[in-house]
């Protein structure tokens, strides 16, 4: 591919015109899905500077990129030290020992809870089991909400008569429901599954819908021309680019159906124990080391689920899309 | 027609109007022969977008015909429209996988046409890896891997720098000069026009019709040092004239 500089040189003179070349192109933004979810203008904020870091990187890979090493490790370290200290200074100098129960320090909870097997391995069962209801329960509104979105998307009046649904979903108190799922669906693993799904389907319909709905109209313009089939359109266009804002809502359901996993523990204790009823036991026990330390086992699980649907959604998209890398 | 030569695409007495009311083309005669190159310069908001829609047949005409004889048509768009998690190959091979052509058969098509565009090397790549002006030839790929008999375009180097825009010209009409399609070309820049069409038609606005058109005599494949010559200025002269005269 040779450039011919020298020829361009001439231009100005033998094209009075060459103004009319100039012409100003919008700068082929690459379309990145906001968030659509109250719950996940952070992660939104975040792909957004991603996209800003991404191209910066690209143009010069080396130089640009912030420091990484050091300073990234220490950060973190040093938050949770003091946290830590925060935490000690709320045990010992704001409380009197008669009320230390409260808020015990750290060390004690590490003691009675986390160090003493017979404490642990309960919580850890029991976490196991709110495990597998927040997963099944993501796994359903996956499964329900890209559907829903799917169906919603296929016509406008299909979307106007169901998506209001959608929004009473996400409206309604769960613990105004709480009675007719238990009558319903009994007081066991079921109804907790139940729970999860209400709480996480909303984002994945919302996030699935918007990102269907905003395939670039030149893209639909191509299918058009090819005479492609809706299945084909469906399947070969709308989904793939719909894929980022489905992992955006599978991110936030994902934190969602965890909280989700909880409550239900909480209210449909048939059956084996979940955190969720373990932290309602030591809670009624007054064990509060074992409630915190119950309480810091469910918080870590929910980053875990973050964090893995985060990597998930990086190996699926991270190649082509800017919110996959993070 | 009575000429001898085929035609590729005509508008006969072609008139469009919006829901809105504004009437975005009014009396629209065109022919596109085979084989032939035919550039449209206009003003913004003169239709000329709408005359590429009509053409491909994305939207009809509120009167008048519209004839493709050839059938199928190839499209490039004003962006390269590349589908971001598809490699340049796959990409490329798109319009024949939603055809439903075989595998083999359909890869080996666009790697004839990644080849023609000087793309070879680059099939595995994603879009996203590529400059703006290699993603204009992917889509140019894309046009070509069809082999349609009309070619739209809307205006396809318009985003790109200048330099890039300049060879893109020089690489289409090689192009264009080796497979003999009859093109329909959109811009906004006469030069680009003149540089690559055999003949120029003058748009003007409010509503959009033909106004001028410009025989360009210059035998195809054109040299890149065509634009300085005389002869290339006196028609860009002329057609920048026409396009002027409708601004007053």
């Amino acid at each position: 591919m040779t450039t011919n500089t020298p020829s361009a040189a001439h231009q100005a003179p033998s094209a009075p015109i060459a103004s009319a070349d100039h012409e100003i192109a919008g700068a082929a933004a690459a379309d990145s899905p906001a968030a659509v979810t109250t719950s996940d203008t952070r992660s939104a904020a975040r792909s957004a500077s991603d996209a800003v870091r991404g191209s910066a990187g690209a143009a010069a890979p080396a130089p640009l990129r912030p420091r990484r090493g050091p300073v990234v490790l220490l950060a973190p370290i040093g938050s949770l030290v003091v946290a830590i200290g925060l935490w000690y200074a709320v045990s010992y100098l704001l409380l009197a020992p008669a009320r230390r129960f409260l808020v015990p320090p750290p060390h004690q909870v590490l003691r009675v809870a986390v160090l003493d097997w017979t404490h642990l391995q309960p919580m850890l069962q029991a976490l196991a089991l709110t495990a597998q209801v927040a997963l099944s329960g993501l796994a359903i509104a996956a499964a329900l909400g890209i559907t829903g979105a799917v169906v919603m998307s296929r016509a406008r009046w299909l979307e106007r008569s169901l998506y209001p649904y959608a929004v009473i979903l996400q409206t309604v108190p769960i613990l105004a429901i709480v009675p007719l799922i238990g009558l319903w669906f009994g007081f066991g693993f079921t109804s907790r599954v139940v729970v999860c799904v209400l709480i996480a389907l909303f984002p994945l319909i919302a996030n699935t819908l918007f990102g269907l709905q905003s395939v670039d109209r030149a893209h639909h313009d191509l299918f058009t021309l090819q005479k492609a089939s809706r299945w084909a359109r469906l399947r070969k266009l709308e989904l793939p680019a719909a894929l980022p804002a489905i992992f955006t809502g599978l991110r936030t359901s994902s934190g969602l159906s965890v909280i989700g996993a909880i409550v239900g523990d909480m209210f449909f204790k048939q059956g084996a124990a979940g955190i969720g009823t373990l932290l309602d036991v030591y809670r009624s026990r007054l064990q509060s080391e074992d409630l915190f330390a119950a309480i810091i086992l469910a918080s870590l699980f929910g980053v875990a689920v973050f964090a893995l649907f985060t990597l998930v959604s990086r190996l699926a998209i991270g190649s082509w899309h800017a919110s996959g890398r993070s | 027609m009575a000429t001898a030569v085929r035609t590729a695409l005509s508008f006969v007495a072609v008139d469009k109007h919006f829901d809105s009311g504004t009437t975005a083309l009014s009396g629209v005669e065109l022919h596109v022969g085979a084989g032939e190159f035919v550039g449209v310069v206009g003003p913004s908001g003169c239709g000329k977008s709408t005359l590429l829609r009509l053409a491909s047949g994305l939207d009809a005409p509120s009167s008048g015909e519209i004839s493709v004889p050839g059938g199928d048509v190839g499209y490039v768009f004003q962006d390269a429209t590349l589908l971001p998690w598809r490699s340049v190959l796959s990409n490329v091979a798109l319009p024949a996988e939603l055809a439903g052509r075989p595998k083999a058969e359909r890869h080996e098509r666009a790697m004839d046409a990644i080849r023609l565009v000087g793309l070879d090397g680059f099939e595995k790549q994603l879009p996203g890896q590529l400059s703006g002006g290699m993603r204009m030839r992917v889509s140019l790929a894309r046009a070509l891997m069809m082999r349609p008999a009309l070619f739209l375009f809307d205006e396809p180097f318009g985003a790109l720098d200048e330099m890039t825009r300049l060879r893109m010209q020089e690489e289409l009409q090689r192009i264009f000069a080796e497979t003999g399609f009859a093109g329909l070309f959109i811009t906004h820049s006469v030069t680009e026009a003149v540089f690559l069409a055999n003949r120029v038609v003058v748009m003007s606005a409010r509503p959009g019709r033909i106004t001028a058109e410009f025989e360009v005599p210059f035998a195809h494949p054109r040299p890149a040092s065509l634009r300085y010559e005389p002869e290339f200025a006196a028609i860009a002269g002329a057609v920048s004239a026409a396009l002027r005269g409708d601004a007053t």
